[in-house]
């Protein structure tokens, strides 16, 4: 399924998994790996780096071009995928299963401020033309 | 409104993502570049290269002309179907396109030229031919398609698509062409590999493409095409090279022809010139990707990547890149990437061909 119901979504086509402990687990979506084309290069954030929501974190580069990975909400990297690192063609081969990196938020409540996929749905939809 | 080849309708038949390339509608893919990519080194594979232009220059003179039009010597075609590569040049010694000149008989010269410059090609030689009072004729063939078929077992695939074709095939030496009727069969490629590109009139190219498939050869879209010309260490018109870059810095000076008193258009740039930088291959040493125009930083001063890539064959980041004289095979420079310093080294290329990594 290209946009999973029970994942959460930024404007910039990364996915988002509230795990039961509070953290989340992000990738790329399949749209985003549809668009980009055969993944070369990934590049996570370091455990234990502090982002701030939005902020530039990690790059996917495919054949055609680098992108930038934005970060959902502020919070703590406390995990990086090295897999993904080691074999960026696993994020074309199923994009949600090819976590990039956790993260604990700041304030757990900024999770609210996603987008959900009928909402991401849309958004693709639009984007299309 | 986008350029179409004959082969259009296949493409989208067959799933193709297509592109805006140069003003024509081409497949960029059909699934995966990297599984075309090890498809073509390993098996065999289809490009539709209608795009390009094939000229045919007819006439009393054309050999003479040929000979002041390009830097690269005509005159070592004297056999049938043999074939050149050269730069074209501009009066400073820029580089207008570069070009495969195919030698038929005395009155008649086959080029092939590239898809975005084909019209400025055609009206600088019609300028040519006009000013030095030639009286050639120069028919542009928009009425052929060109399908190149590469790859080890390309000639199993071409003799199979088109029974009794191995007469030809089997005789067929690298840089040689035979003509059939309007079939042209040329053993030439922009891959590293074995191969041909074969034109044949238009109409007949989506039956020819179906054949080659069912005789095993799968589609390769022009994503592949560029990273397997990279690994081979072919230069890209545009990227390279182009109009105010001298074929002397651009890795073609083998393509440049002074060893004779024959005058041609640039020569006398090119003898006055002062060479000061070298067209270099480069393999990332740190994780990452090179890209064009990204800076490269030398002990005697920056240069600059022309074309980068993943290289698919050899897992690694490769690039041609144009650099200061005086840095070495097998010496290191940095490349700034996202404003962080990556090693290279720089190698001599090509860095693959008949699909074994060289470097």
């Amino acid at each position: 399924m290209s946009i999973p119901a029970d994942l959460k979504y930024t404007p910039s086509h990364e996915w988002v998994r509230v795990e039961a402990d509070g953290t989340l687990t992000v990738g790329i979506t399949h749209h985003a790996q549809d668009l980009l084309g055969d993944m070369v290069f990934i590049e996570n954030p370091a455990k234990g780096r502090v982002l701030n929501k939005g902020e530039e974190c990690a790059v996917v580069e495919s054949v055609k071009a680098a992108s930038d990975v934005y970060a959902p909400v502020a919070g703590e990297v406390v995990a990086a995928n090295g897999e993904v690192e080691a074999s960026p063609e696993s994020v074309n081969k199923d994009a949600y299963a090819a976590w990039m990196f956790k993260m604990k938020p700041a304030n757990p409540a900024d999770v609210g401020e996603l987008l959900d996929a009928a909402a991401y749905q849309k958004l693709v939809e639009s984007e299309a033309h | 409104m986008l350029k179409h080849t004959p082969l259009n309708a296949t493409h989208r038949e067959l799933g193709a993502k297509m592109v805006d390339f140069g003003g024509w509608d081409m497949p960029v893919n059909y699934g995966s570049q990297i599984e075309e990519h090890h498809t073509v080194r390993s098996g065999c594979g289809l490009f539709d290269v209608s795009h390009m232009l094939p000229l045919d220059i007819r006439g009393a003179n054309v050999r003479a002309f040929l000979r002041r039009l390009v830097a690269n010597n005509v005159d070592k075609l004297q056999v049938s179907g043999k074939a050149l590569y050269s730069c074209m040049l501009n009066e400073a010694g820029g580089v207008i396109d570069d070009l495969i000149i195919y030698f038929m008989d005395e009155t008649w010269f086959r080029l092939v030229v590239n898809a975005g410059t084909a019209e400025k090609d055609l009206a600088w030689m019609e300028k040519m031919n006009a000013d030095w009072g030639m009286g050639l004729t120069l028919t542009p063939r928009r009425d052929l398609a060109m399908i190149a078929i590469q790859g080890p077992n390309a000639t199993q695939a071409l003799n199979e698509a088109l029974p009794g074709v191995d007469q030809i095939t089997a005789s067929l030496k690298p840089f040689n062409a035979a003509a059939m009727g309007e079939m042209f069969i040329a053993r030439t490629g922009y891959t590293g590999e074995d191969g041909f590109e074969v034109m044949v009139l238009a109409k007949s190219a989506p039956f020819f493409w179906k054949a080659l498939m069912e005789a095993g050869g799968k589609p390769i879209g022009l994503g592949a095409r560029d990273t397997l010309r990279l690994e081979a260490g072919m230069n890209l018109y545009g990227q390279d090279m182009d109009e105010t870059t001298s074929p002397l810095e651009s890795g073609l000076a083998w393509t440049v022809d002074l060893k004779t008193e024959r005058d041609f258009v640039g020569r006398a740039a090119l003898e006055k010139s002062e060479v000061t930088k070298q067209l270099a291959g480069l393999v990332l040493l740190d994780r990452g990707v090179l890209r064009s125009h990204q800076k490269v930083l030398t002990k005697n001063g920056e240069g600059e990547i022309t074309s980068g890539t993943f290289s698919p064959t050899m897992q690694q980041s490769i690039a041609l890149a144009r650099i200061p004289l005086g840095i070495a095979p097998g010496e290191e420079v940095e490349v700034e990437i996202r404003d962080k310093k990556l090693k290279a080294k720089v190698v001599k290329y090509p860095f693959v061909r008949n699909g074994k990594v060289l470097i």
